[in-house]
């Protein structure tokens, strides 16, 4: 590259310089004639870091992960981890700290939203004037509560915050999270600028290499217990192999999982449903227990995988034609959760993918089937990376890419005691109030939203509810039923 | 989320939009992160699909007015500015701001300017005028089909009747003004801003 430039040079000065031009190029044929040789020993040496790369790995991280004990070295790492992002946060804290004395706690909500009912504020507004004897009460001031409504919904909402990553409170040093932070100190930019490295260039390879063998070995493993006819032995067989796979994967995403209330675990024969974040939420529940799957039959590699665990254990797979009977996936779903010789079936009723800080509508075909609930709390860490998958933004490749280049995995996972619908009791009273167990247990928000929203408009019924509460506040409840709807 | 976003908002920018709205350097950028956020077509500005999507509005019976107060007249767009200038309406009313130099021009949170933006609502021609039509029209949209067009029709005339004091059957902003004098405008149309 350099006999470029001062080729270039010697055209523009024109003298001398075109001798030593043809000299460097003499130079360089004759080092274009070792070269190969070089090339050949450099590839051999490649190769041997390679074998011994993999042999480190599967020694050390795989063969662990398969049989179920740790040699501690996730353990070291997250320690370290830990001490390091807790020294960042105080080295953050400390600058800012001026700034938060000015500004009071730092609260993550930009307002203070008036919480007060419909009812309450309209009253309020009129008090001004006497009620008028005839007609309905309206005055002109009774637009200022929608307004402030509007405009309160404009500035913060519950619901379309609950789609985009969780805002931290505190930097955890990855660039994409750096929302606003400026230049603190030498060496918390250092530190950065290694974790990037470390990230990039030691984890990530790794990661990407145990997740590839994880998911062969899922193929492989499922389709050969397959294979075998149907004695006790497959059984075991077949969970043991999706167990160790998911062990791998999980090892390939750096998970750290805390199981708490393990007694609560779903057991055969019911339904374990859980609050969804990403699709990780599947190699996270299913390294402490055997499920059921139930999806869609994609093609591709998620179609080799989806035929090949099919085979090992029975999963429900639907046709994208299938899903539209409502009838059809009841009764399948009824008939493989009421043998108690299957595994639990795991559904996430919310039907699409939201960001961990709430649960959102669960929807009631899974309530209606009438078997044993198992609800199951997820909450990630989000110290550690953002599991959230964001599936307008992000495919999946790159989602699974962005998690493998985080720090880790923390997630917690809560078995909470298993739930029946009880008398009096219909399928949508029945989702709500497991829902609530969920996301009390999570320490998620309780919305009544529809996850749906995500992409699809709000129904006009709910507008419909809000004109009609005002209604009753403008002619008073002669005219309609007053109906206690949700604020 | 905002990562690049408050990059994009120059520091001269914020200065602009503080003398002009009142509001402090942390609420503009943490608005401009919530402007970027809404943004889904990421051109710098908002049209009127981008304020449908929120949820909570689309479902308040004067969302679709609240929208087009955003907008100015003839306009699809709105930028930052112009988002920031109607919001600035919202903003509470210190005390400090009571005493300020007389000969500037009044804050865009000020009583008359609240009433104003609530007024600007029932005007759908913005011919500084509420006609019977018109309000019968808002009327509609608040209370939905619960409502007779004849007992909404003689709501409307009382209340004009009620608000009318120069006889030409409209409300102008004078009178409206006069209507609501008892009310506490400085709270009702104030939003609290936690930083």
């Amino acid at each position: 590259m350099g006999v470029s430039s001062s080729c270039a040079h010697s055209s523009e000065t024109n003298t001398g310089h075109g001798k030593e031009c043809h000299a460097t190029t003499l130079h360089l044929s004759h080092r274009a004639a070792v070269e190969p040789q070089e090339m050949e020993e450099f590839w051999a040496g490649v190769l041997w870091a390679m074998k011994i790369w993999l042999y480190l790995v599967v020694s050390l991280i795989m063969m662990p992960a398969m049989f179920g004990f740790s040699l501690g070295i996730s353990e070291t790492y997250m320690t370290l981890l830990m001490k390091t992002l807790k020294w960042a946060t105080m080295k953050i804290q400390k600058a800012n700290a001026e700034e938060q004395t000015l500004n009071g706690p730092s609260s993550n909500g930009l307002i203070q939203r008036g919480n007060g009912s419909m009812e309450k504020e309209l009253e309020e507004l009129r008090r001004s004037r006497p009620k008028p004897p005839v007609g309905g009460d309206f005055t002109l001031s009774d637009c200022f509560y929608f307004t402030r409504r509007g405009i309160e919904s404009i500035v913060e909402d519950e619901v379309t915050q609950r789609f985009t990553s969780e805002e931290l409170v505190s930097w955890n040093l990855l660039t994409r999270t750096n929302n606003d932070f400026q230049y603190i100190s030498l060496k918390l930019t250092l530190v950065y600028g290694l974790g990037i490295v470390v990230r990039y260039c030691i984890l990530a390879p790794l990661r990407i290499t145990l997740a590839c063998i994880g998911l062969s070995w899922l193929v492989i493993g499922t389709s050969a217990v397959g294979l075998l006819p149907n004695w006790k032995i497959k059984l075991w067989l077949s969970e043991w192999v999706h167990i160790m796979c998911y062990r791998i994967c999980a090892r390939g995403l750096s998970a750290t999982v805390h199981y708490h209330n393990r007694e609560n675990k779903p057991k055969k024969g019911g339904i374990c449903v859980a609050n969804h974040t990403s699709p990780i939420d599947v190699v996270i529940l299913c390294n402490d227990g055997g499920y059921a799957m139930v999806g869609q039959v994609h093609g591709g590699l998620m179609g080799v995988v989806q035929r090949a665990m099919v085979r090992a254990c029975p999963h429900i797979w639907f046709e994208r034609s299938e899903m539209k009977d409502r009838h059809l996936v009841t009764k399948r779903l009824k008939d493989h959760a009421t043998d108690k010789k299957k595994l639990p079936i795991l559904i996430f009723p919310e039907g699409t993918c939201v960001n961990n800080t709430s649960v959102m509508m669960f929807k009631k075909g899974s309530f209606e089937i009438g078997t044993t609930i198992h609800p199951v709390a997820i909450k990630y860490d989000p110290k550690f990376g953002d599991a959230f998958w964001n599936s307008s933004k992000y495919s999946m490749v790159s989602y699974l890419l962005r998690m493998m280049t985080s720090w880790a995995l923390v997630c917690n996972v809560w078995y909470l005691p298993a739930m029946h619908q009880q008398d009096g009791e219909d399928a949508v009273q029945f989702a709500n109030r497991v829902k609530s167990a969920i996301a009390h247990q999570g320490g998620l928000v309780d919305l009544q939203w529809d996850g749906g929203l995500k992409r699809a408009k709000v129904k006009e019924t709910f507008k419909e509810q809000q004109q009609k509460k005002y209604s009753s506040m403008v002619v008073g409840d002669d005219s309609s039923s007053s109906s206690s709807s949700s604020d | 989320m905002g990562s690049r976003a408050s990059t994009l908002l120059r520091e001269e920018e914020i200065e602009e939009i503080k003398k002009e709205t009142g509001f402090s350097h942390s609420q503009i950028t943490r608005l401009y992160s919530r402007f970027t956020s809404l943004d889904k077509g990421e051109n710098g500005t908002l049209s009127r699909e981008d304020f449908q999507r929120i949820p909570e509005l689309a479902i308040n019976p004067l969302g679709d007015r609240i929208i087009n107060a955003f907008f100015p007249e003839g306009e699809d767009q709105v930028n930052f500015r112009g988002f920031m200038r109607t919001l600035a309406h919202f903003r509470p009313i210190e005390d400090n701001e009571k005493n300020k130099n007389p000969t500037a021009s009044e804050p865009l949170n000020s009583r008359s300017n609240k009433l104003l933006f609530a007024f600007r609502l029932y005007d759908l021609d913005r011919d500084d005028k509420i006609s019977r039509d018109e309000l019968l029209q808002v009327l509609r949209m608040m209370v939905g089909v619960n409502i007779s067009d004849e007992q909404l029709g003689s709501i409307a005339d009382r209340t004009i009747q009620e608000a009318d004091t120069n006889g030409d059957s409209c409300i102008s902003f004078q009178e409206f003004i006069k209507v609501l004098e008892k009310v506490d405008v400085e709270q009702k149309m104030s939003i609290r801003f936690l930083h």
